[in-house]
């Protein structure tokens, strides 16, 4: 990522004026930034601290107009490696106050800048507090930014008018268009031995789970998320990798009967968010819509089996619900604590397991790191080259 | 779960406040034992500091009010016989004390579990040899460094490490001794000083990494090895400046989540690898700006000032649930009091920003340095909390009470120091430093000039530009600019008073005009979780937004106002006395409202109140929070001088007052009046007079004769106050206290030497005044009340006199028509009783006369500030004592290298010690104990005493030489002593001949002085004197009072007839 020049933003007063509309009705009024025109998405708040450029990239957020409940953002710049994806996904991007200069020794050009770039709508000095609040009290909501100096009325229509969530599938838009051998750029995980062989379906996967399986010794050949489960075990893959993504599982029918498929096959098999939704769908669970979602890097989540907490890294708007634990062959093995929702669950016999949260973190803990590790034991014990 | 085995736990708490140790661990412990209790277990305290919320006897089982000593804590251990020791809510001080217990044994013999944190945990924390090792263990790094113990060793060690260096002594509080050296001759002092204070011998000699960035982690760890940080903290002063002493935000600012995350798995490791298995730790961390190099800098492995900090920047208190786990919960198994749905193992995450300021107190030094550096100096701190840094920021500066109404000091941001000069004041860090920031960049300097000269990351000084800037638009707009205008003003966090002087208007002015635009400030909650999860606990800050989330209910309501930072003078007695206003107003049905900006307090636990505005203390903060609220009342008589400054400008506003009136409390402080009250009273007071002017205090001062008091009125502790003896020194002193108070007279009073001075705390309702008790000093007339040892009950007062005292405390109190409490200080010379001041309001004496009496003194006049009769509460006598109750006070010289170590009318201390006993030498010697200072039982003793004092001081010099010592007496006074058959030898007066009597402190051939002063000469004598024995350590006494006690502590001492007693038992007793 080169330097992008005119870091520092406009002066105050020169930046448009701007409205964020709900589908309610609700509007917050202030200052574009980013591309100046108009944006829709569901909008969502995320509480994380640091790592917004990893949030701005996050194929999971497709759809979402991301407001960040910290109030500066942009304060360390943009940098190469704080890239999840190959670009900004969000639709819209909702902060109370954007950097005017960034500091960092890390810093590659200001995220405003970047952003504008990146052709992405946000706006700036609204009270996102009063936001957030709405949202969670109201549930999330379709929203439109906009710049154009238009009726108030006229914006609530745009926002009814946009994609619904509900019945959604993102992970078709913004999966890869081809298969591909996953290959660590920055050689960030350094000399690893690649011992095994992983298809990763790509819902909309993060570089970092991508870096993550690499460092674990696994060769990762990342397919689109249509990929069949014939064409993925034609590859004959030690274990499969299922992706986190944007949108409603419940349209992801291709992938849950490839999830189910591979199953039954005996592969080992690894969930991750969206992914975890698909696997929860194709062993007979249900799925519903969280009133506003999990997203932020705090949410302490309980592993059943050994009785400890982790901090962990969430972005989901659905969840998976616990019918599937009817089905005696399925263990549920964590919890959330805020609000007991499911965070992951384990085949009994078969080597699956899949979380809610996002174990690669960025942004967030490394608390959960260890579940890269767990699905090379699953690999090693099935292929027979495990120490046990 | 909760450990079975444990039933009982000894807290450790702090003692007397101390610069690096204040009352953030009456806030941490009393948390710990409140949740410790609620357990059911049975709670044991020891806390030599009286003035503590968590010495009040209601919240431990058995509080100890003993010296924080090995010896004393082990008799309170053999008589109480807990399962287990707290350490880690009670600083460094409690720590060492339980190290100290494991090494005697004490512990192990007695089958006492340490808890919190185990000996290895705080001797690794605080090791710096054992620290680095384990350091190196996980693969993290140290700045270079080696430990020595010797000054040849340490020369040896700097040619690795190199100047500038770092030098920390190891095992001192709040980085004491330790300094940075930036030249070979600064290594030789720094090292020496340090070698002697640290109490192993050794110190620290390190790589510089001075301009790097600092952090800090607040972080808790469970015995299930659950991690969680609580608050990520980075220090706007780059490294080279004490944390305590920095500007610090939260959460950290510029960090990127790499670059977190990898300082969050550093934190892990070192928690785990240090040991600490229950409870919290404060990790401080420096990066290089430039590589972003990560250096591990220190932990300590328990509470801490920060913990504090951290606790109320994001609502989750840390000191309460370090308890919990040291019990044997789970963080999982802790709920959050805030959300009441989610548990403690979380990660709180803030949606506004924190910024606290150290408060600081050079002006009370003279001599001593203001460069900042590794050993702490600031005597408290404001947080402040704003939507935007800007915002907090600026909040801050105007809660500190310096004078600053945002970000601008007049004397400083406007010095007219240009180019080298001004670089070096930019470069230096100090209190001022900031201000000089402001004038750089009103002289246009560029940000990367600034940053180049001070190392501040560029980020936080383009949001000090952007404030600068924001000023252009003020100017710009006046009083007539837009709703717009107002509020971006507003957001960048202006006060309405540093409005007015940037457009040249008034505050009120500019409060309507903004009023008139519909501009008016909204209230947001602390909830931990960035609104997330619903809040059920109103902890309030202000900011300009679009929704208000107060939601002020209709009932019965009273506001508090705190007292801001600490400050020499005004501390944690008066934030004592807001807690017991609120507890008692909540008794009273009322809901409570506090407002404060200190976040080392109790008051600012979001616990003590129904509601807390965590908002500076200005006339525009506080006024809006009574226009959202519309309390019923509001209280101003428990905060000190910060509520006091405000009530005239609220009763304007039409603002209830509730208790004793504003207009009363005017009369107390203005001389001309007060003097009219007591003439018409026909009680005596000093002759004294009012001037304005330097000639004029000269003319008061000739007409009634020298010595004179010579001081400011509306200034608390005495700031600028001095006793005179001449027309030249009255030219120099007055021009001081027209400088600390230019709007105000300077009050010119007849100095009463040699008189006995005592203090009353009293209570009055308007139809009664009940005296809750009569502190007689132990220090000489002309000490500062603050700084003097006092001893409860009257010890050498004549009991004619004594009725005397309580006559004119009634019926000055019933002339003030006093609702609540009132503290008079009388002067007693030849027989006659003069007042010296009133003050109808809290004391700083309060908290001690409460514990002493178990009678809750403030929040009985709380109750009578809302209608209550003393009668009511069942109180219409005098208050009595069951024992002998010594305050002693504790001074932060060893800090202030270079400054005058003399005592004076201008108060200086820190803190405070209680000694309970059955007689005064006892009680004497425990306060002495618990101060830190030693009193001999054997070597020699100087005598030197005016002439009224011979025959008293004739019992005493006997019963000294019996217990052994040798006598030293200046000519008179040994010409006494041996006529009265005490054998003493001469030694010469102070410049008299070679050796004199200081040489001979110098020379350690005297351990204790008993030497009271008359007259000018004398008392710059005892001024040499007194210096000389402080740097040694060397106990001073001055008046007979304080030598009678002493003396009869060394019999105590002699003969160890020490008992450890519970407030507990002594109340019931």
């Amino acid at each position: 990522m080169s330097r992008v020049a005119g870091q520092n933003r406009p002066p105050a007063g020169v930046r448009s004026s701007c409205a964020l509309v709900l589908e309610d009705g609700a509007a917050f009024h202030g200052l574009s930034f980013g591309r100046a025109g108009d944006t829709t998405g569901e909008v969502v708040f995320n509480t994380a601290l640091s790592g917004y450029q990893e949030v701005l990239t996050d194929p999971s957020y497709a759809g979402q107009i991301v407001t960040m409940t910290y109030p500066h953002i942009g304060n360390y710049g943009v940098h190469a490696h704080d890239m999840e994806s190959a670009r900004a996904q969000v639709t819209g991007f909702v902060v109370r106050e954007i950097a005017s200069l960034d500091s960092s020794y890390r810093s590659e050009g200001s995220l405003e800048a970047w952003l504008a770039e990146q052709g992405i709508v946000g706006i700036c000095g609204i009270d996102t507090r009063a936001l957030v609040r709405h949202l969670r009290t109201q549930g999330a909501k379709r929203g439109v930014i906009s710049t154009a100096t238009g009726g108030i009325d006229a914006l609530v229509k745009r926002a009814r008018a946009s994609r619904d969530m509900n019945g959604l599938d993102l992970a078709r838009e913004v999966t890869t268009a081809a298969a591909y051998d996953f290959r660590d750029p920055a050689g960030v995980a350094g000399p690893v031995v690649l011992r095994f062989k992983v298809v990763a379906y790509d819902f909309g996967i993060k570089r970092n789970i991508l870096r993550l399986l690499a460092a674990s010794g696994c060769d990762v050949r990342v397919v689109p998320a249509t990929t069949t489960a014939s064409e993925a075990l034609a590859l004959k893959p030690d274990g499969v990798f299922l992706s986190n993504g944007p949108g409603d599982p419940g349209a992801c029918t291709y992938a849950i009967e490839s999830a189910k498929a591979i199953m039954d096959s005996g592969t080992p098999l690894f969930g991750i968010c969206l992914g975890h939704q698909i696997l929860g769908l194709a062993c007979g669970g249900r799925t519903y819509k969280l009133k506003f979602g999990h997203r932020g890097a705090n949410h302490p989540v309980k592993d059943l089996q050994t009785g400890k907490v982790e901090i962990t890294s969430q972005n989901h708007g659905f969840a998976l619900d616990r019918s599937v634990f009817e089905n005696r062959q399925f263990e549920l093995t964590h919890v959330n604590l805020n609000d007991d929702t499911v965070e992951g669950f384990r085949h009994r016999d078969l080597p699956v397991i899949s979380v809610q949260y996002h174990p690669e973190a960025s942004p967030g803990p490394h608390d959960s790191r260890h579940l890269f590790a767990t699905f090379v034991r699953m690999m090693e014990k099935k292929k027979g080259t495990g120490d046990r | 779960m909760k450990d079975p085995t444990i039933k009982s736990v000894l807290v450790i708490g702090s003692g007397p406040i101390v610069i690096g140790q204040a009352c953030e661990f009456d806030y941490s412990g009393t948390q710990a034992i409140k949740a410790l209790k609620r357990e059911g277990l049975r709670v044991i305290l020891v806390n030599s500091n009286p003035a503590t919320i968590m010495t009040d006897p209601e919240y431990a089982d058995a509080t100890y009010v003993e010296p924080l000593t090995p010896e004393f804590v082990e008799k309170i251990l053999e008589k109480e016989r807990p399962d287990a020791v707290l350490p880690t809510v009670g600083g460094q001080t409690a720590l060492n004390l339980a190290v100290a217990l494991a090494k005697r044994g004490t512990l192990d013999r007695l089958g006492i579990r340490l808890i919190g944190a185990s000996r290895r945990a705080v001797e690794v924390g605080e090791d710096r040899q054992l620290f680095k090792e384990a350091m190196h263990r996980i693969g993290l790094d140290v700045p270079r460094s080696a430990v020595v113990k010797s000054m040849e060793e340490a020369r040896a060690a700097v040619k690795e490490t190199r100047i500038p260096a770092i030098i920390r002594p190891s095992f001192t509080m709040g980085g004491s001794g330790g300094g940075i050296a930036r030249t070979d001759a600064e290594f030789e002092d720094i090292v020496t000083r340090g070698l002697m204070m640290s109490p192993v011998h050794e110190v620290l000699i390190e790589e510089s990494i001075l301009g790097w960035k600092e952090y800090e982690l607040e972080v808790m760890r469970d015995r299930a090895d659950n991690f969680v940080v609580i608050c990520s903290i980075e220090n706007f002063d780059p490294m080279g400046v004490h944390t305590g002493d920095s500007i610090t935000v939260a959460p950290a600012q510029t960090l990127s989540d790499p670059e977190y995350q990898r300082m969050r798995n550093a934190a892990r490791d070192i928690i785990r690898e240090v040991g600490v298995e229950t409870g919290g730790s404060n990790i401080q961390f420096a990066t290089d700006p430039k590589t972003g190099r990560l250096i591990v800098i220190e932990m300590n492995p328990r509470v801490s000032r920060s913990s504090a900090l951290a606790s109320k920047a994001t609502g989750f208190p840390i000191a309460k649930i370090a308890a919990l786990l040291a019990i044997g919960y789970t963080l999982d198994e802790i709920q959050n009091d805030i959300t009441r749905v989610t548990p403690a193992s979380f990660e709180p995450t803030i949606d506004y920003v924190v910024v606290k300021i150290p408060r600081f107190a050079f002006e009370k030094f003279p001599g001593a340095s203001s460069t900042l550096g590794t050993q702490m100096k600031s005597v408290g701190e404001v947080m402040a909390i704003g939507g935007t840094f800007k915002e907090a920021f600026q909040k801050g500066l105007r809660g500190l009470e310096i004078g600053a109404k945002g970000f601008f000091l007049e004397g400083v941001s406007d010095s007219g120091l240009t180019g080298a000069a001004l670089d070096a004041e930019m470069a230096r860090p100090s209190p001022d430093r900031l201000f000089h920031i402001r004038s750089a960049f009103d002289q246009g300097r560029s940000l990367e000039n600034i940053h180049a000269v001070t190392a501040i990351d560029p980020w936080f000084l383009d949001q000090l530009r952007q404030i600068v800037d924001g000023e252009k638009g003020i100017a710009t707009g006046g009083l007539d600019a837009g709703p717009g205008a107002w509020r971006q003003a507003k957001q960048l966090g202006f006060s309405d008073a540093r409005i007015g002087e940037i457009i040249g208007a008034s505050e009120a002015e500019v409060r309507t005009r903004r009023q008139g635009q519909g501009v008016i400030p909204v209230y947001k909650r602390v909830d931990t979780c960035a609104a997330e999860f619903e809040s059920h606990t109103p902890y309030l800050y202000s900011t300009y937004g679009s929704e208000c989330e107060a939601d002020p209910t209709t009932r019965r309501k009273v506001m508090i106002l705190g007292s801001g930072p600490n400050r020499i003078g005004q501390g944690i007695e008066f934030d004592y006395c807001c807690c017991h206003a609120s507890f008692a107003f909540q008794e009273e049905g009322c809901e409570t409202l506090m407002v404060n900006c200190n976040p080392e307090t109790v008051s600012t636990d979001y616990d003590t109140s129904d509601r807390l505005y965590f908002e500076p203390l200005t006339f525009e903060d506080v006024m809006n929070i009574v226009e959202r609220e519309k309390p019923d009342g509001v209280v101003i008589q428990f905060g000190g001088q910060t509520p006091l400054k405000l009530a005239l400008p609220l009763v304007r506003a039409g603002v209830p007052i509730w208790g004793t009136s504003p207009d009363m409390i005017d009369l107390a402080e203005d001389r001309k009046r007060f003097a009219r009250l007591l003439d018409e009273l026909k009680i005596a007071q000093p002759e004294s007079g009012t001037a304005s002017s330097i000639p004029e205090a000269r003319e008061v001062a000739r007409r009634i004769g020298y010595p004179v008091l010579v001081r400011p009125s509306y200034v608390l502790g005495g700031r600028a106050m001095a006793i005179v003896y001449s027309d030249d020194d009255l030219e120099m002193f007055a021009g001081e206290a027209v400088k600390a108070s230019p709007d105000h007279p300077i009050l010119v009073d007849r100095f009463l030497e040699d008189a006995f001075e005592v203090d009353v705390d009293a209570l009055g309702d308007g139809a009664r005044v009940i005296i809750g008790g009569i502190l007689e000093h132990i220090e000489e007339a002309g000490i500062h009340s603050g700084d003097s040892a006092m001893v409860l009950p009257t010890y050498k007062v004549k009991p004619e006199h004594l009725e005397t005292i309580r006559d004119y405390t009634r019926r000055l109190g019933l002339a003030l028509d006093v609702r609540g409490l009132m503290n008079v200080q009388y002067a007693i010379k030849d027989d006659r009783v003069y007042v010296l001041e009133v003050n109808p309001r809290a004391s700083r004496t309060t908290p001690f006369v409460s514990k002493a009496t178990g009678i809750p003194l403030a929040k009985i006049a709380a109750k009578i500030a809302a209608g209550r009769t003393l009668e009511e509460q069942g109180l219409v006598k005098d208050l009595e004592v069951k024992r002998v109750f010594v305050k002693e006070s504790v001074l932060p010289f060893v800090k202030f290298q270079g400054s005058d170590i003399l005592l004076g009318p201008e108060m200086k201390s820190t803190g405070e010690v209680m000694g309970i006993a059955r007689d005064v030498g006892v009680a004497f010697a425990k306060a002495q104990s618990g101060a830190g200072t030693s009193i001999p039982t054997s070597g020699s003793v100087f005598v030197s005493v005016h002439d009224n004092d011979k025959a008293g001081v004739l019992e005493m010099a006997r019963s000294l030489h019996e217990f052994g010592f040798k006598i030293l007496a200046t000519r008179g006074t040994a010409a006494f002593l041996t006529k009265g058959g005490v054998p003493s030898r001469t030694v010469a007066k102070v410049g008299e001949a070679k050796p004199d009597c200081v040489d001979l402190i110098r020379g350690g051939q005297i351990q204790l002085v008993i030497n009271t002063p008359l007259g000018q000469k004398s008392f710059a004598d005892e001024g040499a004197i007194r210096k000389q024995a402080t740097q040694q350590g060397v106990l001073v006494f001055t008046t007979l009072t304080g030598a009678a006690a002493s003396v009869d502590a060394i019999r105590a001492l002699r003969t160890d007839s020490f008992e450890v007693e519970s407030l507990q038992e002594i109340l019931s007793s």
